[in-house]
């Protein structure tokens, strides 16, 4: 079961390094052939790349910045049930470009509960994260809406 | 302003459990739902499933060919249906609106991935700021 209690809980801040490397693994992996990425020497990201945060987050501690970034396992949404229900990219000019230093924060939105087409209730829980540049502009934000259903889920992936 | 017109439909697959974790690597999301067979069939499926975010990336090649990179500014996903290995999606979009703010110019479009099956996988709207032409 979800922990509601986990609402508003906020993460260390920690750093999220865009570079050309990945940005063309990525590019390669959703089969995009764009010159914007590929002929480019510091390309600009694809619309869901900051989903590399999970990256990012993960090696906090060996980087040093340490901390506890991620606030998502606070929630303690099961694996085998929790869905990934909507994902959502806000950028507030053009995206970053390979070269730039983002600093990513994230923090627990909502959890609430809904009934389920096929009976049973099913736990949403919202996780935001801003991205901001070196100069503390805030360039981006995410936003993860996990699901744990009653059962083995039918209609989400 | 002339209204975008949408590409032809992007058509990728049959997909394989390498799609799957080739896109893992890349995401930094390594749930073993969508590449371990045995902590999948633990989890009550036949399979393991395609991962949601792979198919909001196609969609996202889709959109980013048809109205540039440079130009996102938001990209909404719904997951719908599940994908498994073998399956085929199709990538395909509509204009829903388009409107001035602020001086520039935008559009909203809808993004949908739909399997062989005819069933949608995943639902995107998506918002670009258009050049001036």
């Amino acid at each position: 079961m979800a922990n509601a209690e986990a609402t508003g809980r906020t993460g260390t801040p920690y750093e999220v390094a865009i570079e050309r490397g990945k940005i063309l693994e990525f590019a390669a992996a959703t089969h995009s052939a764009n010159p914007a990425y590929w002929q480019d020497p510091n390309p600009v990201i694809p619309p869901t790349f900051l989903t590399v945060q999970m990256f990012w987050a993960e090696w906090a501690e060996q980087l040093g910045t340490g901390g506890d970034p991620n606030p998502w396992h606070h929630v303690e949404l099961d694996q085998q049930r929790g869905m990934h229900a909507e994902q959502e990219y806000i950028f507030h000019g053009p995206p970053p470009r390979a070269g730039t230093k983002l600093t990513a924060q994230s923090r627990i939105g909502e959890i609430y509960d809904k009934q389920g087409r096929k009976g049973g209730t099913m736990t949403f829980a919202v996780m935001i994260t801003e991205f901001r540049d070196e100069t503390g502009r805030l360039v981006a934000e995410a936003r993860l809406t996990g699901v744990e259903t009653g059962r083995v889920p039918e209609e989400t992936s | 302003m002339s209204t975008p017109t949408p590409p032809p439909p992007l058509v990728v697959g049959p997909l394989t459990r390498t799609d799957f974790v080739r896109y893992q690597g890349a995401s930094g999301d390594m749930n073993p739902l969508h590449h371990d067979e045995v902590f999948a069939r633990s989890a009550g499926y036949d399979a393991p499933l395609a991962i949601g975010m792979l198919n909001a990336g196609l969609l996202a090649t889709y959109a980013t060919d048809w109205l540039g990179p440079e130009n996102i500014r938001r990209f909404r996903i719904r997951f719908k249906e599940q994908v498994w290995p073998g399956d085929t999606v199709t990538c395909t979009g509509t204009v829903v609106k388009e409107y001035e703010q602020d001086g520039d110019n935008y559009v909203d479009v809808e993004l949908t991935c739909t399997r062989q099956t005819g069933g949608v996988a995943v639902q995107v709207w998506a918002t670009f700021i258009q050049e001036a032409q």
